[in-house]
């Protein structure tokens, strides 16, 4: 940590709706440093996905600043890492050519590191299967290989276990932080499940939605790995928590599934 | 009838069953079937069983009759008599020249439509601005059912061979054009969106995603074309030609001969479903990694 | 074809104007072409009369009520065709859809007769019933059952179970599942097997008339074709299209009638 990675400052960002302009982002500045682990949490339509869009390059039209490593960003590439709320696995391709893609798995080097990766996400035994024999978790953890295969100065996750269940989730919650404790990956985590914001995040990001803009920025100073059930949690929890007290805490947790 | 809408709810709720997958664990649904199939292959056999009374009934009932000068030969020979037409007509060799010198006009009326379908196809698909210049033209002309222009290219062409391969090959352009078209536009955009996230190059995006997306809908095509290159082989030979099954026909029909004209049509349906069945395992061949097989 | 991050080509998409420019942009020139190069007698006048030639012979057939007697007779037989063989197709996939054993003992002598090409029978249907009506209504019949049957016991098969779970949680008797909920879910299935039936049924007509006939568009197409005149066979053609694109707009906004509560409509 320390190296400034991501800078955004003053973003701002509105769609053209039928009904007129709507103000998805207001004035939103925030600083990741290198290897830091920031979550993002907020109601639906708080913009957070369209922060996450805009910072992978897939959405564009804004006012502000976003620069990854000093360098604004032009568009899509590989230096980000996106992972989708489905897993968007190439249907026709197996487990280890979808994590490959467009990059040759003949080649030595991509074959050793295809075969690292399926070790990290524990998916030995099922390289050669295609994505309709996976379960929701399996392919979600093929997506985050193909993601780290090219080595992202970032990743970004937009509610990536929002269609897994509670099990799945929290097995997977374990599986991206030992991912990110061993790559050192900088990782912006998109959610609105509290728990799992406090259980991943060193810093949570509380965001409000209409127009979308920085409530809070959390601190959580918990070591890892984190127990959902100690006290320390407990009470972060709850600190995260009334941050909502304005926002409508029945918006927040419905369909959040705590 | 609540025994009929009972077992289709039992098997829709089953389908959806497969389908249903939630959790870590993989989805192996193999070991189910091999424990019922002793139940299962009794029911299959009674299914045919089931549909083979009508096709007998009829075959015998058209037999004896037959024996029994019941019904004119000259209307309708009875099975036997087609049979033996068949055996003396593959004796002689004729059944096999005629159809080699369909099956050699459906193929090349089949290739050449089929090569310009997909070029155009893959070209109105990738590009807008093909699409907006061609594809109007293109959906008018399709309008016109495709066998009416065949007076047309008598006209052109004569009774040749050219004409022939331009009648099939008139029809067997549009389903493959439209197919790949539609495979091409169809491919899912959350999926290009991943094409971006990774960086391919548009060649990569061609190669990796679109043609792979676009794939079971361009096969689609191709089998549709086939069957309406057979189709057109059909009419394009009773219009008018010197050999050929159509011709076999033809002939036959003018000699009052119908055994052979049975002889003939049933050649055509056995060439056709065959044709058919090989598009098909070729696509399951190359679509195996689809979720369910809609064929 | 929402699909507009699909095409390669697609910066912007152009204005209205622009597209139908582009679109007319080809058969216009063509048109052009095709008149002065028979103009000025390069094309031959005999193999490809100018557009000009055709829209006089249209008027001229017009005039003299040739073009619309044929046509009359025309379309009587590709109705009634369709009518028996759709009627068929639909009575008979409702009986197969709803019951398993009439789907056991007639689905598969049915299907081994759609193996059949039914523009294969003509030569058979004309020694049995001559060149007479009988022979080109059952050959249109045939083409336009099968696609109505298929798509009618498909649609009544994949009604959604869901569906029939909520029905049953809202005590339907067995009839009013198959009229409230069975029938209802089948029709956008059974509309796409009409329109195709029709277009069916308009391609049996063709090759009917052209093969034998005494009346009808084919004939008067088939007729020209023996004298070698060439604009009424052109004719012909666009009398087909026409009538082809006219009978399945209808079928289409009937379907979009009876299709109001579908979320996405798709043509």
């Amino acid at each position: 940590m320390g190296e400034v990675m991501l800078s955004i400052t003053q973003l701002n960002k509105s769609f053209d709706t039928a009904g007129g302009q709507v103000k998805a982002l207001h004035e939103v500045d925030l600083e990741v440093q290198e290897g830091e682990f920031i979550t993002v949490i907020g109601p639906s339509g708080c913009g957070k996905s369209t922060l996450l869009r805009i910072v992978a390059g897939l959405d564009t039209g804004y006012s502000g600043s976003v620069t990854l490593e000093g360098a604004n960003i032009a568009g899509p590439g590989i230096d980000k890492g996106f992972i989708f709320q489905e897993h968007r696995l190439f249907p026709w391709l197996t487990v280890e050519k979808n994590i490959a893609s467009d990059l040759p798995l003949n080649r030595p080097d991509i074959r050793q590191k295809v075969d690292e990766l399926i070790e990290l996400v524990k998916l030995n035994g099922f390289e050669k299967s295609y994505p309709r024999e996976l379960s929701g978790g399996m392919a979600q953890r093929v997506a985050i290989a193909r993601a780290l295969l090219r080595n992202p100065k970032i990743l970004l996750l937009d509610e990536p276990f929002g269609a897994l269940d509670a099990f799945t989730r929290a097995h997977m919650q374990t599986v991206l932080l030992d991912i990110w404790r061993r790559n050192k990956t900088t990782m912006i985590f998109v959610t609105h499940d509290i728990d799992e914001a406090v259980f991943l995040g060193n810093r949570v990001v509380i965001l409000e939605p209409r127009p979308g803009k920085i409530r809070k920025i959390v601190p959580v100073d918990l070591p890892y790995p984190r127990k959902k059930t100690t006290n320390s949690f407990q009470e972060m929890r709850l600190r995260v928590l009334n941050y909502f007290e304005k926002v409508d805490e029945l918006e927040l947790t419905d369909g959040a599934g705590i | 009838m609540s025994e009929g809408i009972e077992v289709i709810i039992k098997t829709a709720k089953a389908v959806r069953e497969a389908h249903d997958y939630s959790g870590t664990a993989p989805k192996v649904a193999s070991n189910k079937v091999k424990k019922t199939a002793p139940i299962r292959l009794k029911s299959l056999l009674s299914d045919w069983g089931t549909g083979a009374i009508i096709p007998l009934a009829v075959l015998t009932v058209w037999q004896l009759a037959g024996s029994a000068g019941l019904i004119s030969p000259q209307f309708l020979p009875a099975p036997l008599s087609i049979l033996s037409a068949f055996a003396a007509l593959t004796a002689s060799g004729e059944l096999t020249h005629h159809l080699g010198v369909s099956i050699g006009r459906a193929g090349t009326g089949f290739v050449i439509g089929g090569i310009f379908g997909l070029l155009f196809g893959v070209l109105t698909g990738l590009f807008r601005k093909a699409e907006y210049l061609l594809d109007p033209s293109i959906q008018v002309l399709r309008l016109v059912p495709h066998l009416a222009i065949a007076p047309l290219i008598i006209l052109w062409f004569g009774f040749g061979e050219v004409s022939k391969v331009a009648i099939i090959l008139s029809g067997s352009f549009f389903p493959l054009y439209i197919n790949t078209f539609m495979g091409i536009r169809g491919v899912d955009n959350k999926l290009f969106e991943v094409a971006r996230v990774l960086g391919f190059s548009p060649l990569q995006k061609l190669r990796r995603l679109i043609l792979p997306a676009a794939l079971p809908s361009m096969l689609l095509g191709l089998r549709l074309s086939m069957a309406v290159a057979w189709i057109g082989l059909v009419v394009a030979e009773l219009i008018g030609s010197q050999s050929g099954v159509g011709f076999l026909i033809n002939e036959a029909k003018q000699n009052s001969n119908t055994e052979v004209i049975f002889v003939g049509i049933i050649i055509f349906a056995v060439v056709g479903k065959l044709i058919d069945s090989l598009f098909r395992i070729i696509e399951r061949k190359l679509l195996h990694w689809r979720d369910s097989y809609q064929g | 074809m929402s699909n507009r991050a699909v095409a390669l080509g697609a910066a912007h998409k152009p204005g209205k104007a622009a597209i139908a420019g582009l679109g007319l942009l080809l058969p216009g020139s063509v048109l052009i072409l095709w008149q002065l190069l028979g103009h000025y007698g390069i094309l031959s006048e005999m193999l490809f009369p100018t557009p000009y030639t055709i829209a006089q012979s249209f008027v001229t057939l017009a005039r003299a009520g040739d073009l619309w007697s044929n046509f009359r007779v025309s379309a009587v037989r590709a109705l009634s065709g369709f009518l028996l063989g759709g009627g068929l197709g639909l009575l008979l996939g409702i009986l197969v859809g709803l019951f398993r054993r009439s789907e056991r003992l007639l689905d598969p002598s049915l299907q081994m007769i759609r193996m059949i090409p039914s523009l294969a029978v003509v030569p058979l249907f004309i020694l049995w019933f001559g060149i007479g009506e009988e022979s080109k209504v059952l050959l249109i019949a045939k083409g336009a059952f099968f696609p109505v049957y298929i798509n009618t016991f498909m649609g009544i098969r994949g009604t959604d179970n869901k569906l029939f779970e909520v029905s049953s949680v809202l005590g339907f008797s067995r009839m009013q599942q198959i009229l409230r909920l069975v029938l209802p879910a089948a029709v956008p299935n059974i509309m796409l097997g009409l329109r195709l039936s029709l277009g069916l049924s308009w391609l049996g007509l063709v090759v009917a008339e052209l093969i034998a006939s005494t009346s009808g568009i084919g004939y008067m197409m088939s007729d020209a074709r023996q004298f070698a005149d060439t604009p009424v066979v052109f004719v012909g053609i666009i009398v087909f299209a026409a009538a082809g694109l006219l009978s399945d707009t209808v079928v289409r906004l009937i379907e979009q009638r009876l299709l109001r509560w579908q979320d996405s409509y798709q043509g």
